[in-house]
């Protein structure tokens, strides 16, 4: 049984039907692979997965405990962390103070009143978010406002944020969108080398294939609401219903 | 010093000297100048600076830091206030209990409509905010009149139980003894300073509110009200629940505010309704915005210069009006006298909202951001502003 069994889950939106009978199963440790095109229902498969929305009907278990029902927060809390499109962190605060609540939400939980002692002095605290900004190559912008930071850096900031938690499930919703192809390419790196410094499961909704054939061990492709095949990626190049259903020759190509 | 790091134990030290010396700095003029007008070392006046100094040190903890606007604070004043002559009425004139008994009225208080207006956020809080202390202005004028008094206001008559009261005791608020009304007037050739019982009891808890408030800014709770401020999905994404974060804002900033009308009824044994009405409560926000939303010191600047201010403007009247002009011809004078009268007296209020709104275009950042600005203009570069420092303690 994989870290996480999605089953039968079904989503409407009024009359359009965003996710139909959807089966997944993510191995444990695994890179996957969610591709399909525009409209497909992927942010929406991982929204139902965060918590965010509930689905219709259907099944989703994480690690054997149903997620169905439960707060983002305490899902998060349950070893899921997500990556947004568009990096969504804390602007107004210091990169430091970023990662530092992030190691504070690891080692603290949903809520603890510590309200008189100085943050600073939490040298665990700090040494991580040092040590997490160091291994980002983001020490060096430590004190700085986090919001003036470039694109790349805010993803690879959010990236280590959710680090610092230990996730178990890493989620990744287009991590490369809008990024230039060298950018692009430092992401692949990187999460290339999160994968392998630790246990950590990675499932990423990508549209650039370029991303998907260098990452994932496992590929689903999703059209209209629904999984139509699964298999590794050479398969999937190969397959002539992919093809037809959403590739392209020139894509698969490149 | 007192587990803060330099920067902000020089801030606390400022402060404390502003507070210890007011009475002198206050009064720069002599008393019987023309320029003494302007003097503010009054023992009303400095109690009213320092106890507003504590409302607004406490609106900011919930605004300053979590973004929440609450139009609701001055419910919790005005319950403190209620809570505190209750003491008085009941037990004696011994300002301790009824000061601890405001401070926890208004946290219990705090903690129901924090509970149920923090069910939305945004406009949609304030309004909540606004509702509830509306209605607890309008119930302490009817359903409670029996706790309020009505429009009389609540106060001690000689008929009340005051069952600690023994005979010959204090027939006004006291601290163990110490008259609150006490006062030492000390005359320096033509200057004369007072120095007040009641207003170092006040400034010494508005600076013990300081520090609190200080080592909540910069602890792991301040950090997360801040993240509140900044990016609630974030925040759910990084498994905190800012639910219970706010609400412990929520109700800390009340409890400053009970603590804030405990002191004005212990200055001043009496308790009215129109302490709750909505233009109070607009009053610490726009104390706070004034002198800079989310800085540590803002909102004691805010509070001063405003009290100041209502002061100064509202003692102008006409004739005083007419000797500044006299030098102006006639025609010139009286309609500069008619334009210059909206603004002052009664119309002071005119002049406060004319002011905010100079200050909201010109200086979003409040009278901190003025003085920042005023001192790179000198060359000097001053740290990044208390609200996003992260100086290494020490
Ligand atoms: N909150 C929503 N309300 C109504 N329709 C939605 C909502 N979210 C997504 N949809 C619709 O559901 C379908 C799937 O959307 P989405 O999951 O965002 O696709 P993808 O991420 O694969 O591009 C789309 O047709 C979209 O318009
Ligand atoms: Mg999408």
């Amino acid at each position: 049984m994989g870290i996480l069994e999605v089953k039968n889950v079904n989503k409407r939106f009024g009359g359009l039907k965003a996710l139909s009978e959807v089966n997944l199963s993510i191995a444990e440790n695994s890179v996957h692979a969610i591709i399909g095109p525009n409209g497909a229902g992927k942010s929406t498969l991982l929204n139902v997965l965060v918590g965010k929305l509930i689905p219709d009907t259907g099944s989703v278990l994480f690690d054997g405990q149903s997620v169905l029902g439960r707060t983002p927060y305490e899902i998060n809390q349950m070893g899921i962390s997500r990556v947004f499109q568009t990096p969504e962190i804390f602007g107004d605060l210091s990169v430091m103070e970023n990662m530092m609540i992030a190691c504070f939400a690891k080692r603290d939980g949903a809520f603890t009143m510590q309200a008189i002692g100085s943050m600073m002095k939490e040298r665990d605290i700090v040494e991580k978010a040092e040590q997490m900004l160091d291994s980002m190559n983001l020490a060096d912008k430590r004190g700085m406002h986090s919001a003036s930071m470039s694109r790349g850096d805010k993803r690879r900031l959010e990236i280590a944020m959710c680090l610092a938690q230990e996730p178990r499930l890493l989620l990744l919703d287009e991590p490369t969108a809008g990024m230039a192809r060298a950018d692009t390419n430092n992401t692949i790196d990187l999460l290339k080398k999160i994968k392998q410094d630790r246990d950590i499961t990675i499932a990423i909704i990508e549209h650039d294939m370029h991303v998907v054939f260098s990452l994932a061990e496992r590929i689903t492709v999703l059209a209209q609401g629904t999984p139509l095949v699964e298999d590794t990626p050479e398969n999937i190049k190969g397959h002539p219903k992919v093809r037809e259903a959403y590739l392209g020759e020139t894509q698969v190509a490149a | 010093m007192l587990g803060l790091n330099r920067k902000d134990t020089a801030i606390l030290l400022v402060v404390a000297a502003l507070a210890i010396f007011a009475p002198i700095i206050l009064n720069l003029f002599p008393a019987r100048s023309e320029l003494a007008f302007f003097n503010a070392g009054y023992p009303d006046l400095m109690q009213r600076f320092v106890i507003f100094g504590i409302f607004a040190i406490g609106f900011n903890i919930l605004f300053g830091l979590t973004g929440y606007l609450s139009f609701g604070h001055a419910a919790f004043l005005g319950v403190g206030s209620y809570a505190a002559v209750w003491m008085f009425k009941l037990l004696n004139y011994n300002v301790v209990p009824a000061i601890l008994l405001s401070i926890v009225v208004a946290g219990l208080f705090s903690v129901v409509i924090g509970w149920i207006s923090l069910r939305r956020s945004g406009i949609y809080f304030s309004i909540l905010t606004l509702a509830f202390a509306e209605m607890s202005y309008r119930l302490a004028y009817s359903v409670l009149t029996p706790l309020t008094n009505g429009e009389t206001g609540l106060q001690v008559y000689t008929d009340d139980p005051q069952v600690l009261m023994q005979a010959g005791g204090h027939i006004v608020p006291h601290l163990f003894g110490l008259e609150m009304r006490a006062r030492e007037v000390i005359d320096v050739g033509p200057w004369q300073f007072v120095f007040p019982v009641g207003y170092y009891l006040c400034a010494i808890l508005m600076l013990v509110s300081f520090y609190i408030s200080i080592r909540i800014f910069r602890s792991p709770f301040g950090l997360m009200l801040r993240a509140i401020k900044s990016n609630q999905t974030r925040m759910t994404y990084t498994g905190l629940n800012p639910k219970p974060y706010t609400l412990a804002a929520f109700v800390i900033s009340g409890m400053y505010a009970g603590l804030a009308g405990g002191l004005l009824a212990s200055m001043d044994p009496l308790a009215g309704a129109e302490r709750m009405q909505w233009t109070a409560s607009g009053e610490v926000v726009i104390m706070t915005i004034l002198g800079g939303a989310g800085t540590l010191i803002g909102p004691i600047l805010g509070a001063g210069t405003i009290k100041y201010l209502e002061n100064v403007f509202s003692k102008m009247n006409e004739g005083l009006l007419h000797k500044w002009f006299a030098f102006l011809p006639d025609w010139v004078e009286s309609p500069v006298i008619w334009v210059v009268s909206k603004f002052t007296g009664e119309g002071w209020h005119l002049m406060l909202g004319g002011l905010f709104m100079l200050v909201i275009i010109a200086l979003p950042g409040g009278l901190v951001e003025g003085g920042q600005r005023i001192m790179r203009l000198f060359g000097r570069k001053p740290k990044a502003e208390t609200r996003t420092s992260t100086e290494p303690a020490e």
